[in-house]
Order: structure tokens, then sequence, then C-alpha cells
């Protein structure tokens, strides 16, 4: 089983190698089978494991090779594959497979198409490292493993500057996270002597709830984790993101790399539940950034800028799932909104394809009818984000809300406005795209036409698992089982069974009463935001301050400018030429001509006056007495 | 008898190179000649792991009167760095071919004595043949530099030597202090050493000689202001040399020396030491954003990375110095490799100016990969040699004091950001008149490069071997510690 196990990664980078290598010599057609095959084998392989791992319980631990050992450290190449994990890798590479096809034909007219194929079964084995990996320390070979492929891939087109900047702002920011979250791993070692997830968990529960410790370590690894997952203050890298190729938004930066955080945190569950400090923390910052991340993407207009805050806002989602200690509905939500963000960023990549790039969508409107498949998909996706029934968002949107009512009422109305928002921007969204009268010029409109089929089938496959992917885990409440739960329940049980926020039972009814607020209030977003932009003419909408505010994404990326980027370069300035050229280097210099000035000086002192060396003899004898008394 | 062999090869080679003056004879020769050593060093390396893990010793007594032998081994130090070194001389030999070199035979002599003189240096265990084989370094880096060197090299190099120089006499006379001070009869063997007997007040003196001859070596802040004006204007070959190899001299001797005789300073003095380096690596990172000459570029980036190896070599336990030695062959690894872009882009555009370069991906994919995956090697992906050094050496830094760690992590960030940057300008963007005939890399040119990127995903795969050697030296360092 081990060798399986180990070829579902080993698979997308031999593909990585193959086509790296190979990347001005192999054809189209091989990369294009190439690329995706090895992925649709690693999914297969995925799936035979589930299988086993379900009915013949393997083992979850795989042991590979020492990578590093030195006396009694010593970290090993493990992997761990339990239910957590497998959910993790069917979604990588499901997904993955679906937008690798897809990529087939969204990339077909680039010089690049080899090396974007490498690039993206690079990030495959990465992320796939990052899900099976049994300890932190291989975690964090993949953590920072998927910031290289999404650098990489967001500069894809590096003859643009401004897309390398975005490319590089997403590595660096991604960096500062993994700074807390290496010291946090080293926190980790020192406290448990292991960075093994079993070992780590095992100890962890033997402690008191709530130690300073544990909160370090938690908040430590929560500060990647808001890196990764964009979320505030780190989330500005993300909108910036959507620079690369839009199946590279698909796969990266909607459905599985940024959500590495939430999966991280899962993974951590046992030690987050120790610190219910760090869960406050986590809890407010998925407000906070739920919040702000909603009220700029009502405000933007570029199609994938839009999706790229739903996504932040849709990440705290899931932290604020977690911070209530609803793993498995911040799992399940990872799941389905993979489906339907992946769908989304496709659908908009099957626009701007046939709009010729343009991706502003007050100059879209009407694609309905000349995009009939992209637009009955996206949709789906629509629905499915926005939490209508029976569609999947709506089921694990409603397992998290449930979660956070229990927790408190406040906290849930802020959860089920973010919803109310979510519904509207995302309306605004389609209405504006595929309603209404095109707003394009011409030539655009005499181009238009519906994408080939090598990418439409890909949105017809995601529309159906958008659609369906909530049976998985229909509550009892509704007369379902509950699979994924059960699924998942033994990675939770530890931390379950510690946790000790407050949890009280909801009555059925208030809880059917709940859904039903929901909905209505999502239903009237809909129908506010089809009055707005469909009945009326968007372009005449004028917009007040805080609407200007919001459509300028609140200056954060100006104020970080301000007060990191601009201060860093006038002190590297000032430190180069005040500190080390006027200071530094010249007592060097100095020392240098002092030596032979006071060569100069000291010839005459060897004239041979006996007074004169008997005077430094007792100076000297003094100085060594003094400094051995006082040394 | 390996071990000898190894330093007489080169010490050999160097004079007879010194006669011929059939200049293709004479570069083919030294390649041959450092080929066979590397070759030599691998067996060396088999003999370690096969017979003994143990030092494979020589040993000749020389001035007995004075307690002086002539006294070579290979712990796992000695291997790692005579690894490195060997490695290296020949790729430093192999990319000057591109390069036209007057008075070749000096010049390769000169290349092959200073590789005799490191090999000295990490395989003696007597304190005065050390000292001997330390500047016997010198004098090649002065002469490389300063004869085939650039822009006011007379200057500049008399600095770089006055500097090194000065250092390194406060280390004699710290080394004859200690002679003095160990048991009679006195003797300069490194047990002996170890086991001198200094009060407190005495070995704050010795340790301050020792830190600072190794500090201005490596170099660490604030004695580094020789170095950047060094690298630049010392030719490719002196720049890879000093960058790569000369630079872990001081750290070697950090490890090997100043740290089993002194330690109980650093216990005493609580970390006081190691702020140097730490501020080194925050001041270099923010320096090196606003530097346009690449190769002063790189030699800042070098006073930052090595500085984390510095402060992990004090940190006294066994995974920060472990992390350390493995860091050192990584650095040295990845300076080279980034020594030999820059040459290979300085000899298509003639300018090694980041605010006159762009776009060369799009002319040389090649050049383009290898830069990247270096790079990535030095801002310590996992995956690449970087990572696993900065990795133990943090663990290390961090068991021993959690600030240090967190400031000396920044280098995390820092790297991203200056390292990116750099790319972005000159491998990234559009052509400009400067870039746009750039030619992609040869097959002749690709070969070292391809030879160092083996080496970073090695080592950054499976340090297994690496780490071992670095274990058992390191191992016995420790021992002498606690």
């Amino acid at each position: 089983m081990t060798l399986l196990v180990t070829l579902i990664p080993l698979l997308p980078l031999f593909g990585f190698i193959i086509l790296g290598l190979g990347y001005r010599s192999i054809p189209k057609s091989i990369a294009s089978i190439l690329g995706p095959g090895t992925i649709l084998i690693s999914f297969i392989l995925s799936l035979i494991i589930l299988f086993n791992f379900h009915y013949f319980a393997i083992s979850p631990f795989h042991h590979l090779f020492t990578w590093l050992s030195s006396g009694r450290f010593s970290v090993a190449f493990d992997f761990l594959v339990d239910p957590l994990s497998i959910l993790m890798m069917l979604i990588i590479t499901g997904v993955g497979f679906i937008i690798h096809v897809y990529s087939i034909g969204y990339m077909s007219q680039d010089e690049g198409f080899n090396r974007f194929f490498a690039y993206m079964n690079l990030f495959i084995f990465f992320m796939l490292i990052l899900v099976m990996a049994a300890n932190y320390a291989v975690m964090f070979i993949g953590w920072e493993g998927v910031g290289l492929c999404s650098y990489l891939l967001i500069g894809f087109w590096f003859k643009n500057q401004r897309f390398n900047n975005a490319a590089k702002k997403a590595l660096i920011m991604n960096r500062i996270g993994d700074l807390g979250f290496l010291l946090g791993m080293f926190l980790i070692f020192t406290t448990f002597q292991s960075f093994n997830f079993v070992t780590v968990f095992d100890q962890a529960k033997a402690m008191t709830p709530g130690s300073g410790t544990m909160i370090a370590i938690t908040l430590l690894l929560f500060v990647g984790a808001v890196g990764k997952s964009a979320q505030i203050p780190l989330h500005t890298w993300l909108p910036d993101a959507m620079a690369g190729p839009t199946p590279v938004s698909a796969l990266i930066h909607a459905a599985t790399m940024v959500t590495a955080g939430v999966y991280m945190v899962a993974r951590s569950s046992v030690l987050y539940v120790l610190a219910p400090e760090t869960m406050e923390v986590i809890g407010l910052t998925a407000l906070a950034t739920m919040l702000l991340a909603a009220t700029i993407a009502i405000f933007q207009n570029d199609i994938k800028k839009v999706l790229a805050y739903s996504t932040i806002s849709q990440l705290g989602y899931m932290f604020l799932a977690l911070s209530v200690g609803a793993f498995t509905g911040a799992m399940f939500h990872l799941m389905t909104h993979a489906f339907f963000k992946a769908l989304l960023f496709l659908g908009a990549g099957s626009v701007i394809h046939a709009m010729e790039g343009e991706q502003d969508i007050r100059r879209m409107g009407g694609l309905k009818n000349a995009l009939p498949k992209t637009y009955w998909t996206f949709l789906v996706g629509t629905l499915a984000i926005a939490g209508l029934p029976p569609l999947s968002g709506f089921f694990s949107k409603d397992e998290i809300l449930a979660g956070v009512f229990s927790f408190g009422l406040p906290v849930w109305i802020v959860a089920v406005a973010v919803s109310m928002m979510t519904a509207f921007y995302m309306f605004r969204l389609l209405y504006l795209t595929f309603f209404g009268s095109f707003r394009g010029s011409e030539h655009q409109k005499t181009h238009l036409h519906e994408s080939p089929a090598v990418m439409t089938i890909p949105l017809i496959l995601l529309a159906f698992l958008a659609f369906i992917g909530g049976s998985l885990n229909i509550p009892e409440l509704m007369g379902g089982s509950g699979v994924l739960k059960e699924f998942l329940a033994p990675v939770f049980a530890d931390a379950v069974k510690i946790n000790q926020l407050p949890h009280h039972n909801i009555p059925a009814g208030l809880e059917w009463t709940n859904i039903g607020v929901v909905i209505l209030l999502v239903l009237l977003m809909a129908w506010s935001a089809y009055r707005r932009f469909v009945t009326r003419e968007p372009e005449t909408e004028t917009r007040n301050f805080f609407m200007r505010l919001a459509e300028n994404k609140f200056y954060v990326d100006e104020l970080y400018d301000a007060v990191f980027v601009k201060p860093a370069l006038r002190l590297s300035e000032g430190l180069h030429k005040v500190v080390e050229t006027k200071f530094i280097d010249r007592i060097v210099n100095g020392t240098g001509t002092g030596i032979i000035k006071f060569s100069n000086t000291i010839r005459y002192l060897q004239a041979g006056h006996v007074g004169v060396y008997m005077f430094f003899m007792i100076i000297g004898i003094l100085l060594i007495l003094f400094f051995n008394i006082i040394l | 008898m390996l071990t000898l062999i190894l330093i007489l090869l080169p010490l050999l080679t160097a004079i007879g190179i010194f006669f011929i003056r059939e200049r293709r004879w004479v570069r083919n020769l030294a390649l041959a000649a450092a080929l066979i050593e590397f070759g030599i060093s691998i067996a060396a390396l088999i003999q370690y792991f096969l017979y003994c893990h143990c030092l494979l010793l020589f040993r000749l007594e020389w001035l007995a009167e004075y307690g002086i032998s002539l006294k070579f081994g290979m712990d796992g130090l000695s291997m790692l760095m005579t690894l490195l070194t060997t490695f290296l001389v020949p790729i430093v030999i192999y990319v000057s071919f591109g390069q036209k070199v007057v008075r070749p035979s000096s010049f390769y002599s000169l290349i092959i004595l200073m590789q005799a003189g490191l090999i000295g240096v990490f395989t003696s265990f007597d304190g005065m043949v050390f000292y001997i084989f330390w500047e016997l370094t010198l004098i090649p880096a002065y002469f490389i530099a300063g004869y085939w060197g650039g822009e006011n090299r007379i200057r500049i190099t008399l600095k770089f030597f006055a500097y090194t120089f000065s250092g390194s006499l406060l280390m004699l006379v710290a080394i004859i202090y200690l002679y003095f001070r160990t048991p009679l009869p006195h003797s300069f063997d490194h047990i002996w050493l170890y086991a001198s007997n200094l009060n407190p007040g005495e070995q704050i003196w010795v340790f301050l000689a020792f830190f600072i001859a190794f500090a201005i070596k490596v170099p660490v802040f604030p004695f580094h202001t020789w170095q950047p004006d060094t690298y630049v204007t010392a030719p490719y070959s002196g720049s890879m040399l000093l960058g790569g190899l000369m630079s872990k001299m001081g750290l070697f001797g950090m490890i090997r020396w100043m740290i089993p005789i002194t330690y109980s300073v650093l216990n005493r003095t609580d970390g006081l030491f190691i702020i140097f380096p730490v501020i080194g690596i925050v001041y270099a990172s923010l320096i090196v954003i606003r530097q346009d000459d690449l190769k002063r570029f790189i030699a800042y980036t070098s006073i930052a990375h090595l500085g984390l190896v510095a402060a992990g070599a004090m940190a006294l336990n066994a995974q920060a110095m472990q992390g350390a030695m493995i860091q050192m062959v990584s650095h040295g690894i990845n300076i080279v490799g980034l020594f030999i872009i820059i040459q290979y882009i300085e000899l298509r555009t003639k300018t090694t100016s980041i605010r006159e370069l762009g776009g060369i991906a799009l002319k040389a994919p090649r050049l383009a990969i290898f830069f990247m995956i270096i790079l990535l090697g030095s801002i310590a992906l996992p995956l690449t040699n970087g990572f696993v050094g900065e990795f133990l050496i943090l663990l290390g830094l961090f068991k021993y004091n959690v600030v240090f760690a967190a400031v000396s992590g920044l280098t995390i960030i820092f790297s991203a950001v200056y390292m990116l940057w750099m790319y972005q300008r000159v491998m990234l963007g559009n052509t400009n008149a400067v870039t746009e005939s750039f030619t992609d890399l040869s097959w002749k040119e690709m070969m070292p490069l391809i030879a160092i990127v083996i080496l970073v995903i090695w080592i950054g795969v499976f340090p297994g071997m690496f780490m071992k050697l670095a274990e058992n030296g390191v191992g016995q360092i420790i021992g002498v510690v606690r």
C-alpha cells in the first residue's frame, strides 16, 4: 500500500520533471495527455486508497525515509493518510484533474503551454505533500512548495512587470506567514520533542487547556494560516494573484492552496481546542475578514476580483467554523467551496476567453445567449455559493450557521449578514455579465463564442459536483445521515472530547426557522440585485464616500506601502549611505590611517630615553593589574 | 595518508604549473589536477565511511622542541569542508576558461595554491600549522584580486589584506598565548590547546582575539566593510574562492578552535556575541535591497546568510552547529552558482547593473531555470540545500534564545524580498537594448551549473550523508563544550 500511496504525489512530480526537461521538444498533444493524465491516475489511486481504508482498514501510516537526522532529533519523510488527508487528496486530484483538462483548451494558444502544465503538476505534487504529511516538517515542505508554485504561476506571463509584482507580493506575504508557522513548529518541537502529529497530539491531550505554550503554538501556526489563506491582515496578495491565468486562480487561489490554512488548523484541532484564546482570535479575524472582503466584493468591477474577494470571504467562513469548533463544518464548506468556486472561476475564464481578454463586467452583459453552457453552469455556481437549497453551498453554510448559532447570536447575525452580501455580489456579477444588453465593443460582439467542449465539459462536471456535493453531509435534521461527518469523526474525536466551548442543543423548530429566514434573506438579495442591475442601467449608479472606500479596497495596499515598503527602502538607503560608509567603514579606514600616523609619532619614543620607557612600563603594569581585577 | 596527498598534490601542482608557459597546457593541467583532487577526496570519503568514521590521521613531528607537529586528519567537519573545496575548485577553474586571463600560469598556479592552503586549514589539527595554512591562503587571494581585479583593485585589495591580516595576527598571539598555558611540555596539538588552562580573564582576551580574526574573515557585522568592495573588484574566480571557500575558513575556525577553547566566554556573556551576526542578518538584508551592482548584491546577501551560520555556530547546541556546517556547504555551492550566472550575464551584456538588465528569461530560458533553482536554494525553500541548514540553525537558535531565533528568522522573509526583486529586474519583464541579443547557455556553459543544481537538490532531499558527517564532527566539539 505504501507504494501506491507514494505514487499519488510522485506521479505529478514525474509529470513536472518530464514536462520541465522537455519543455521545448515535447509536442502540445503529448503535454496535454501527460499533464492531466498523471493527475487522473493520482485521483484513481486516491479512490483505491479510500476504498481500502474504508473496507480493509489499512494503516494510515506510511514510512518513506529519514529526511533530517541529528542525534536524537530526526524528521522522517512519512505520510499520514487518514480520512482528513483522503478527503483533501480527493479534492486536490479530482478538482485538479478537471481544471487541468479545462486548461488544455484555455492555454491552447499560449507558447508556454508545456511550462504551464509543468508548474501545475508541480503544484499538485506539493499540495499533496502538504495534506499527506505525517509531521509538521514535511507539511512545511508542501506549505512552502505550493507558495513557490503560486509565485511561478501568478507571474506566468512574466513579460508583464505588473504580474511579476503580484507574484512577488504573494510569495512575500506567504513567507511572512511561514515565519510564524516555522516558529510555531519550533515551539512544538521544544515542547513535545517531536514534529509528528500523532506524538504531539497524544502528549498535548494531557496538558491543561489555556496554557501559555499552547496559546503561543496555536497563534504562531495561525499566523501561517493567515498568510496562506489570505486573512486580515495578510489578505492583500490574493486579489493581485488574479494576474495569473484563470485556471490557476481556480485551482490554487480558490479550490486548494488557499484552503491549506483551514486544513492545517483542522489537522491541529487537538492543539486548538486546548487554546480557547486562540480560537477567539481566529473567530475575530474570520469575522473581520468575511465582512471586509464581502464589502469590497460588492464594489469590484473585475470579474476575477469579485471572485477573489468572495474567496477571501468564504475562507473567513471556514475559519469562523473552526473557531467555534465545527471542524467538520469547515471541511465540508472547504469541499463544496472547492467545487463551486472552481466552477465560477472556470466560468469566468470562459467568459474572458469569449470577450478576448476583457475582465470588466461593466463592459459585458447579455452573454446568456452567446454562451449558454457557461451561463447555466455559472448560474449553478452562483446559486450554490449563495446557499440556496438543494445545492451544495446550502448544506455546508447551514452546518456552519448552525454551529455558530449555538455559539452566540451576535456572531450568527454577522455570519448571516455576510451570507446576504455574498448573495448580493454574486447575483450582481451574474446579472451584469449574463443579463441585460451587451455593453462591449462591436468587435467583441462579433467574436462572442461559446468555449470548446474541452472547456465546457469540465464546467458541466463541476456544476454537477456543486449541485449534488451537499448530499455528502445532509444533517440529521433533514433526514440525512451525515456521511462526511461520520467519515471524519475519528480525526476530530479527540478535539471534540476536549472541547470546552459552550454547546447548547437547539430545538428543531428554531433551527428550521433559522434556515427559512436565511433562505428568504438570500432570495431578497437576489431580487434586490436584479432590480438594481438588470432593470436599471448599471452605469448610472453614483457612488458615495463609503462606496469609493470599498471600491479602493479600503486603501490597505497604500497603507502597507506607506508604513512598510517605503520606510524599508529609506532605511536601506540610510543604512548604506550613513551607517555603512560614514560610520563603520570610516572607523575601519581611520584605524588604518591612524596606525600609520601613530607609527610616525612613536618613532620619537624609541629614541633611547630610559625615562620614557620606564613610564610606559609602569602604565602597562597598571593596566594589566587593572584588567585582571575587573575581569 | 590520503589527507597528506590532498594537501601535497595541489601544492606540487601549483609549483609545477607556475613554470609552464603554454597557455592551453596550463589550463588543462590545472583542471585535471583539480579533478584528480576531487577524486581523491571522494576516495577519502569512502574510506571514512567504510573503515573508521574517524580521523584519517597523518602525523609527523616537525619542530618537536616547540611541540609543533604536522598533524592532519579528517573528522566529519574536515571531510565536509574538504569535499566542498575539491568540488568547487574545478568548477572555478572550468568557468574561468570563458574569460581571457593574462599570465595564466601564475593565475592557475595561485588558484591551486589556494586550494592547498584551504585544505591545510580544514585538516590541520595543530594550532601553529593551522595558522601557517591560514596565512598561506591569504597570499593567493591577495594576488588574484590585486593583479587580475578590476577598478581600484590596489586600494581595495590592500584594505582587504591589511584588515584580514591584522585579524590573523591577533589569532597568532592568541594561539601562542594558549601554547604557554598548555600543560607541560607545551604543545600546539589541538587536544593540548583545548586543554589549556586559562583563568576567566585570560579567556576573554583569547576569545576576543579569535572572534575578531574569524569575524573579519567571514565577515561578520561590523567587521565586513572590506568584503563588498573586494567581491566587486576581484575577478570572478577570485570572488568565487573568497565567497565560496575563504569565508568558510572563519566559520570553520570558530567551530574547530574558538568554541572548544573559549566556549565558557560564550556561556558567561549569555549571547552577547551572537548579537553581532544577528544584527548583521537584518542590517545586510536591509542594505541589499537597494544595491544595484550584482556582485555587490551577492556580497551583502552573503553577509546576511553567513551571519545566520555564525549565530548558529555560537549557539552551542548540536542542532544549530550541525546546521551551521551544512549551511556552510550549501552557501558555498549556492554563492558560486550565483557568481557563475552573473559572470555569464556580464560576458554577454558587459554590465552587472541590475537597473540596466531585464527580460533575460525570454531569451535564455535555460539560464532562467538554473538561476531560479539556485535562487530557491539561497532563499531556503524546503527540498533545496539551503533549507536543511537554515532549519537546523533556526531550531537550535530557538532552543538557545527565542528572540534571536525570531530576529534571525526574518531572513526567511528578507531573502525572498531581495532575491525575488533582483530576479524580477534581471530576468523577467521585457528585453531592452542591453539584453536584446542575449544568447542562451551552451552545453559547455551548463556543465558546472548542472553539477551545482544536482547538489542543491541532493542536499535538500537526501541530506543524510552530509548530516552524518556534520554530526560526527559536531559531536566531538559539543562533547568538549559539555
